[in-house]
């Protein structure tokens, strides 16, 4: 685990207050977020959404063409974790989602140091398939996730 | 008017298949269309045609040796071999003992993932590539015994595929860092260097190669990358010069706008048309542009296949039989064989 956090004290926001929903058959932009916003930042207790790093404007859901974009600001644009945590929204999309659905995942424009670098590992499928049968990566993203399956 | 018609769609693997072989030495003769695909499920199958019926069925599934996703697989030119590469980090070698595929070598050596493999024209050369950015040439000697004559570190990222030219042994490999680099033996001392590295310089990809394919007569390659666009290269001559040296290979065209996602695999014919397969879950075919200006277009669209699958395309291949058959394999679980037909 990380044994000196990269953000000892990142700003906590409250949690946007939303009508709780079912999975509807045609997902929009603020059920996207929902499927997402309970998930822990790796380093810290709260919500990725408490911290701001994702936001339901931040998520766009393209139904008709079967295509969702999410992007993320990390806390600090030197996160290590910033990896960690879109593999652990990917993971969570495509878990909740229809295969039928793209995916893309993105840091914010000008969020990260290494922001091409950190956008095209996520994206890069190959690379994606071999993180998640790493059981040490799976664990710390299926512990991530746990909270958000509550 | 051409058409992609859809013979058969054949279900079986459990997961993501990742790629396919066609068995080089099948489909002529009265020998049956044989194929291998490999997937995420961790197995690979063997694939036939009943020559009666036309339809393929699953001869044989290789399990119980690969621990994690099998990533591609390459015949032998002999068709009684082939090998398979995966994210286990392993490359193995099966003998197909009458039907029955054994495994009869495994290659160790690279640190983590084996995104692929190839055999040289000859049979005698193997070459993997890893995640671990390099690329490691083995020699076949007798007895299935498997021997790392070179291992090639040029490229600054992963390295997604290898391929040798089809007929000299000079090999071919494209990575995550954006480019193709080319390998040689200019000695005879298995003294392999990078002899031409194409990359954004020279018109090459600007985000990942993730496939090539050489034309039949070995003196054109195209290229495919996740910059959605496939590229074209030349070479003046093909084999060893008089004067010794190498004849390097320069960008003839780019081809844009025909992908909206990742282009994962790209596959040219012996009758000259090339295919293509992406995340967009659509194929398309290109041909040769005979009308083509001075400075136009080169290659033409001939057709595209849209909803080809219900997801990603990660690789698409010509048969080696007399009637132009592709096959084509998907993230959905499923391959496709398609034969291109005019109406």
């Amino acid at each position: 685990m990380v044994s000196e956090l990269i953000n000892a004290n990142p700003i906590i926001y409250e949690k946007k207050e939303r009508r709780p929903r079912t999975a509807p058959s045609a997902p929009h932009d603020e059920y996207a977020v929902e499927l997402i916003d309970q998930q822990e930042d790796p380093e810290h207790p709260y919500s990725l959404e408490e911290l701001k790093v994702i936001t339901e404007e931040a998520v766009e859901v393209d139904d008709q063409r079967n295509y969702v974009r999410v992007m993320f600001t990390p806390t600090v644009e030197h996160c290590s974790m910033a990896t960690v945590i879109g593999l652990c929204l990917r993971v969570k999309l495509m878990r909740s989602l229809p295969s039928r659905y793209k995916v893309d995942i993105r840091v914010a424009p000008g969020s990260h140091a290494t922001e091409a670098a950190v956008n095209k590992q996520l994206n890069d499928k190959e690379r994606v398939a071999a993180a998640l049968e790493n059981s040490n990566l799976l664990n710390m993203v299926d512990d991530c996730l746990a909270p958000s399956y509550d | 008017m051409m058409e992609l018609k859809e013979i058969q769609r054949l279900e079986g693997h459990t997961d993501k298949v990742w790629s396919l072989a066609w068995n080089p030495t099948t489909g002529h003769a009265g020998i049956p269309l044989v194929f291998a695909s490999c997937s995420g499920d961790k197995t690979v199958r063997i694939w036939e045609q009943n020559l009666s019926s036309g339809l393929w069925a699953c001869t044989a599934v290789l399990d119980e040796t690969h621990t994690r996703t099998v990533r591609s697989c390459a015949w032998s030119p002999s068709g009684k071999l082939l090998a398979t590469a995966s994210f286990d980090a392993t490359t193995a070698i099966w003998e197909n003992v009458g039907g029955d595929f054994e495994c009869v070598s495994t290659l160790e050596g690279h640190e983590n993932e084996v995104k692929c493999v190839s055999w040289n024209a000859a049979g005698t050369l193997l070459a993997t590539c890893s995640r671990d950015k390099s690329v490691w040439i083995w020699e076949v000697l007798p007895g299935n015994e498997f021997e790392c004559v070179s291992v090639l570190q040029g490229h600054s990222q992963d390295v997604k595929m290898v391929k040798w030219h089809p007929t000299e042994d000079i090999l071919f490999s494209c990575s995550y860092d954006n480019s193709v680099k080319v390998w040689a033996d200019e000695g005879d001392s298995d003294d392999w260097q990078c002899v031409q590295t194409l990359g954004e310089p020279n018109n090459g990809h600007t985000s990942t190669v993730w496939a090539l394919s050489f034309n039949v007569s070995g003196d054109k390659m195209v290229t495919c990358s996740d910059d959605l666009t496939l590229k074209v290269w030349e070479t003046e001559s093909v084999g060893t010069q008089s004067g010794g040296g190498f004849a390097p290979w320069t960008h003839l065209c780019t081809l844009s706008g025909y992908h909206d996602r990742t282009i994962f695999s790209v596959h040219w014919s012996r009758e000259g048309i090339f295919a293509s397969g992406a995340a967009d879950n659509a194929i398309r075919l290109f041909v040769d542009d005979n009308e083509s200006q001075v400075g136009g277009p080169l290659y033409k669209l001939l057709l595209k296949k849209e909803k080809a699958h219900d997801m990603d395309i990660n690789s698409v291949q010509w048969s080696p039989g007399e009637k132009p058959v592709l096959a084509s394999a998907s993230d959905d679980g499923t391959i496709k064989v398609w034969e291109l037909t005019s109406y």
